[in-house]
C-alpha cells in the first residue's frame, strides 16, 4: 500500500512546473502518460505532456467517424439516408441526419465538446414514453439509447415511445446496412454535440446518443448493460432463435413490461459509480457482523442452490456461493449490477415470494437461474434475500432456506444492526480538503475467487444535489475515460478545476480517483493520498467483503 | 407475509379441520391478478400496482364452519414471455382462477384460451374459475356480463364480476372456490401429498420434496 515513492509520483513533481502555465479561469489537466504501454498511432496531431482544457476548447483526439478497419469513411448523407416511406407520425428522424450532417462537416475541424447542462428532465426516473419526440426537449435529453432489431423494428427508446420513434429508428439501421454493405462496421459517429456509438449484438442494434463527454468505450459499456439486462429476461439463445424464425419480429411484445427495468438502468448507470468501475459496492458493516450474516447463508442451503445474496438499501450485505459452480465461472459484478438493478426497479417484488427465472448473460448468456425473491422486512422492504438454484422446481425447498435464514437472524436481532449500517461520510477518514474519493484495490485475497469491489463515502456538500453529484460523476467519468483509453492510456491524472481538483491514479494494486477542494495544493494532495490509502488499509475489513464465503450443494453441478 | 398456519393437519385436531390447496392466478397482462390477490390477502389495492415478474407465492386462509382452507396462491405473470413457464406453477394446483378484463375483450378471448389449457394438461379434478375484474369500470364494459356467464356454464367454470378495487365479489370468489374443494380428500396425509405436491407445514412432506428436484 506504502507506494507514494513510485515513479510515477516522481514525474508528477517534475512535471508540477508546466502547472505554473495553467492560469486561473481555466482547468489545467497534467497527464504523465505511461510509456511503457504507449502504442503511439495517435493520428491526429500531437500528443502533449499539459494539456489545456477549457470549457469551450476543442478535443483533437476525437475524430468524427470512427469505424472498426480505422479508415475515415466518409459518407454521403443524402445517400444512405432515404426519406423513410411511412406517412405517418411526424418524427424526427431528421434529428439523427443533422447531427451525422454535422460531423461529417467536421472532420477535418475541431469539435467543441460541451458538457450541457443538466435539465430538470434527465435527471428524473420517470417513464418518458408519453413524450413528444418532436419538442426540443426531446432533443436535449442527455442520453438517448435506442434499441432495434437488424429489420429496424423499434423495441426500445429511452425517452418518447418506440412506435413514434420508428422512422429515426429506421434511418439509423439504414446507417447500419449502409456501412455493412461495404463490408465495415459503423461504431461511432462524432458532432460538435453529440457522440452517436452504434453496437450490434447478434440480431440486435443499440445505438447510444450522447452529449455528455464520455469515451466511447464508457458508452460503448453501458450499451452492453441494456444489451445484457435484455439477455438476462430473454436468454441470447432465445432472441437469436425468435429472429432465425421471424426476421422482423417485434420483440417488444417479449419485453412488454420491461421497459422500467431498461429506464432503472440508464438511470443507475448515470448515477451509480459501480458501473463504470465494474465492480460492486458493498454496505460497510463490522465484519463480525458480517461473518455471522455469512454463515447464515451458508447453513441455509438446498441441492442446487448455487448463490445467495443479501441486500439491504440496494447495496450488497454478503454472498455465498457455490465451490464447483464459482470454479466453473465466477460471478461477474455486471451480472449482479443487473440483479441489483431488477430489484430495485420493480416494487412487484414486495408482492411476496418471488420465482422467476434469470438469465445472468456474463456467466452464461443461454441459460436460465431461478431466482427466488423475497423481502425479510416487510412493510419496509429494504433488506431483500435473492436466492438463485438452477432447479426450477425448487421453490418449495429454497423457501425453506429462506425460512431459515428469517429464524437465524431473528435469533441475533439482525434485522436491527442492519437498519443501523449506512454508508460512512468522507469525514471519517480524517483528511481535510479531501471531498470524495472511489477506492477499487486489486490486491484481494483469494484473487480467483473475488468479487471485484470498490468503496466510496457518501457524496455530500457540495455535491448533495443532483446537478452536482451529475457534474462530479462526469468529471470522473471523463479522467476515467483518460486513464483507460486505449491508445494512450495514462496512469495519474492530476486536474485543476475552478470548483475542485482531482487526482486520479491508478497501479497495479488499485485505482483511486478522488476530489478534493479547489485550493488544494499538490503536495498536500498527494499527502492526503498517502493518509486515505492507510485509511482504506486499516478499515477494508468492514469496508469489503474480504472471504466471499462458499458452500457446497451440488454434487452434480452444472451450468445448465 | 405469508400467513403461516398455526395448527397441523394431522387429523388429530377433532374441532377444525385445516386443509391446504395450491391455486393458480392465470390471466393476461394488467387484468387484475395481482389486484386480486393482494386485495384477498391485505387488503389492500394499488392504483400504480407494478406488473409481476415470474410469479408471486403468497397464502391466506379462510374459514368455513368447521374448516379452515389454507390457499397456496400462486399469482403469475401475464407477460407473453413468462407463458412457457405456466405448466411450472399450474401443476399440481387444485384451483385455478382465471382472469380477465370486462373492459378488455381480447383479455376474454385470452381467458378462453388458458382454461383450454388447463382442461387439457392441469389436473384432471381442478377447480377452474372464471373472474370478470373490472366490475367497478362499467362504463367501459366490453365483454358482456351473459355472454361471460353463458361461457362458464358450458364449460363448467364458476363465474363471478370482481373488482379489486372496491373489493366486490374478491371474497367471495375466493370463498366459493373453497367450498367447492374436495375436503375430505385433504384429510388423508397420504393422498393429500399427492395430490396437492408439498405442505410446507408438514414435516413429512420433506422426504418428497427434495426428489421433486428431479
Ligand atoms: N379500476 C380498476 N382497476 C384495477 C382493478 N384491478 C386492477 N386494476 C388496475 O389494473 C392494473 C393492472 O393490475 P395488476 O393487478 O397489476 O394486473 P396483473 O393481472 O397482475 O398484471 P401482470 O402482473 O402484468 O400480469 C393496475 O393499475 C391496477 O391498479 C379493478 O378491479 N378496477
Ligand atoms: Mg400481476
Amino acid at each position: 500500500m506504502e507506494t507514494t515513492d513510485s515513479p510515477v509520483v516522481t514525474s508528477l513533481h517534475q512535471s508540477d512546473k508546466n502547472e505554473m502555465q495553467s492560469e486561473n479561469n481555466i482547468d489545467s489537466i497534467t497527464e504523465v502518460e505511461d510509456h511503457m504501454t504507449l502504442p503511439r498511432i495517435e493520428r491526429s496531431k500531437e500528443t502533449k505532456l499539459l494539456d489545456t482544457l477549457t470549457e469551450n476548447n476543442s478535443n483533437p483526439r476525437y475524430l468524427p467517424v470512427d469505424i472498426q478497419k480505422e479508415e475515415a469513411v466518409v459518407f454521403d448523407v443524402s445517400e444512405t439516408v432515404k426519406a423513410p416511406e411511412d406517412g405517418g407520425h411526424e418524427d424526427s428522424g431528421e434529428f439523427v441526419v443533422a447531427m451525422l450532417a454535422r460531423g461529417k462537416l467536421e472532420e477535418q475541424d475541431v469539435c467543441k465538446r460541451i458538457s450541457p447542462p443538466i435539465l430538470e428532465t434527465s435527471l428524473e426516473a420517470s417513464t418518458h414514453w408519453d413524450e413528444d419526440v418532436t419538442a426540443e426537449t426531446w432533443r436535449q435529453h442527455r442520453k438517448h439509447v435506442f434499441v432495434l432489431s437488424e429489420a429496424g423494428k423499434p423495441i426500445y427508446s429511452r425517452y418518447g415511445s418506440e412506435e413514434a420513434l420508428s422512422s429515426t429508428m429506421g434511418v439509423m439501421m439504414a446507417l447500419v446496412s449502409f456501412i455493412q454493405s461495404g463490408d465495415n462496421v459503423i461504431r461511432s459517429v462524432y458532432s460538435d454535440e453529440h457522440t452517436v456509438v452504434f453496437m450490434q449484438q447478434g440480431p440486435l442494434v443499440l445505438v447510444s446518443v450522447s452529449s455528455t463527454r464520455q469515451s466511447e468505450q464508457q458508452l460503448r459499456n453501458e450499451l452492453l448493460y441494456v444489451y445484457n439486462q435484455i439477455v438476462s429476461m430473454l436468454t441470447q439463445a432465445s432472441i437469436t432463435r425468435i429472429f432465425e424464425h421471424k426476421k422482423n419480429y417485434d420483440l417488444r411484445r417479449l419485453l412488454a413490461g420491461s421497459e422500467k427495468i431498461l429506464d432503472g438502468l440508464l438511470n443507475l448507470v448515470d448515477f451509480d459509480p459501480s458501473f463504470l468501475l465494474s465492480a460492486v459496492h458493498c454496505l460497510p458493516i463490522a465484519s463480525s457482523f458480517r461473518d455471522s450474516l455469512s454463515q447464515i447463508l451458508q447453513k441455509a442451503i438446498t441441492p442446487n442452490l448455487v448463490f445467495s445474496i443479501l441486500i439491504a438499501k440496494n447495496q450488497l450485505l454478503t454472498i455465498a456461493q457455490e465451490k464447483m459452480v464459482i470454479e466453473d465461472a465466477k460471478l461477474d459484478p455486471s451480472d449482479l449490477h443487473l440483479l441489483l438493478n431488477l430489484i430495485g426497479a420493480s416494487s412487484a417484488f414486495q408482492a411476496g415470494e418471488i420465482w422467476t427465472p434469470i438469465c445472468l448473460p456474463s456467466f452464461n448468456p443461454d441459460c436460465y437461474f431461478y431466482a427466488y425473491i423475497s423481502y425479510l422486512d416487510p412493510p419496509e422492504c429494504t433488506v431483500c434475500l435473492l436466492l438463485l438454484s438452477t432447479d426450477n422446481e425448487a421453490f418449495y425447498a429454497v423457501a425453506e432456506c429462506k425460512r431459515k435464514i428469517e429464524e437465524a437472524m431473528q435469533a441475533q436481532n439482525a434485522l436491527t444492526s442492519i437498519a443501523k449500517a449506512q454508508s460512512y461520510s468522507v469525514s471519517q477518514v480524517g483528511v481535510s480538503d479531501l471531498r470524495h474519493f472511489m477506492y477499487k484495490p486489486f490486491d484481494v485475497p483469494d484473487n480467483h475467487h473475488q468479487l471485484t469491489q470498490f468503496t466510496s463515502p457518501e457524496m455530500e456538500a457540495p455535491y448533495d444535489s443532483e446537478e452536482e453529484k451529475m457534474r462530479l460523476l462526469d468529471l470522473y467519468r471523463d479522467m476515467h475515460g483518460r486513464i483507460h483509453n486505449t491508445s494512450r492510456p495514462l496512469k495519474l491524472i492530476y486536474h485543476v478545476g475552478l470548483r475542485e481538483t482531482l487526482l486520479a491514479w491508478v497501479t497495479t494494486k488499485f485505482e483511486l480517483y478522488t476530489c478534493f477542494s479547489p485550493l488544494v495544493t499538490k503536495s498536500c494532495a498527494i499527502n492526503a493520498i498517502t493518509k486515505l490509502l492507510r485509511w482504506v488499509k486499516k478499515e477494508e475489513d468492514r469496508l469489503f467483503i474480504r472471504y466471499p464465503p462458499k458452500y457446497s450443494t451440488t454434487p452434480n453441478a452444472s451450468k445448465s | 407475509m405469508t400467513t403461516r398456519g398455526n395448527a397441523r393437519t394431522n387429523g388429530n385436531l377433532p374441532q377444525t379441520k385445516i386443509c391446504q390447496f395450491k391455486l393458480v392466478l392465470l390471466g393476461d397482462m394488467a387484468v387484475g391478478k395481482s389486484s386480486l390477490v393482494l386485495r384477498f390477502v391485505k387488503g389492500q389495492f394499488d392504483e400504480f400496482q407494478e406488473t409481476t415478474i415470474g410469479a408471486a407465492f403468497l397464502a391466506q386462509s379462510v374459514c368455513l364452519d368447521d374448516t379452515t382452507v389454507k390457499f397456496e396462491i400462486w399469482d403469475t405473470a401475464g407477460q407473453e414471455r413468462y407463458h412457457s413457464l405456466a405448466p411450472m406453477y399450474y401443476r399440481g394446483a387444485q384451483a385455478a382462477i382465471v382472469v380477465f378484463d370486462i373492459t378488455k375483450p381480447e383479455t376474454f378471448e385470452r381467458a378462453k384460451a388458458w382454461v383450454k389449457e388447463l382442461q387439457r394438461q392441469a389436473s384432471p379434478n381442478i377447480v377452474i374459475a372464471l373472474a370478470g375484474n373490472k366490475s367497478d369500470l362499467a362504463d367501459k364494459r366490453l365483454v358482456e356480463y351473459e355472454e361471460a356467464q353463458t361461457y362458464a356454464e358450458d364449460t363448467g367454470l364458476l363465474f363471478m364480476e370482481t373488482s379489486a378495487k372496491t373489493a366486490m365479489n374478491v371474497n367471495e370468489l375466493f370463498l366459493a372456490i373453497a367450498k367447492k374443494m374436495p375436503k375430505t380428500d385433504t384429510q388423508n396425509p397420504t393422498h393429500a401429498a399427492r395430490h396437492r405436491g408439498v405442505n410446507l407445514q408438514d414435516p413429512d412432506a420433506q422426504s418428497s420434496r427434495s426428489c421433486c428436484g428431479n
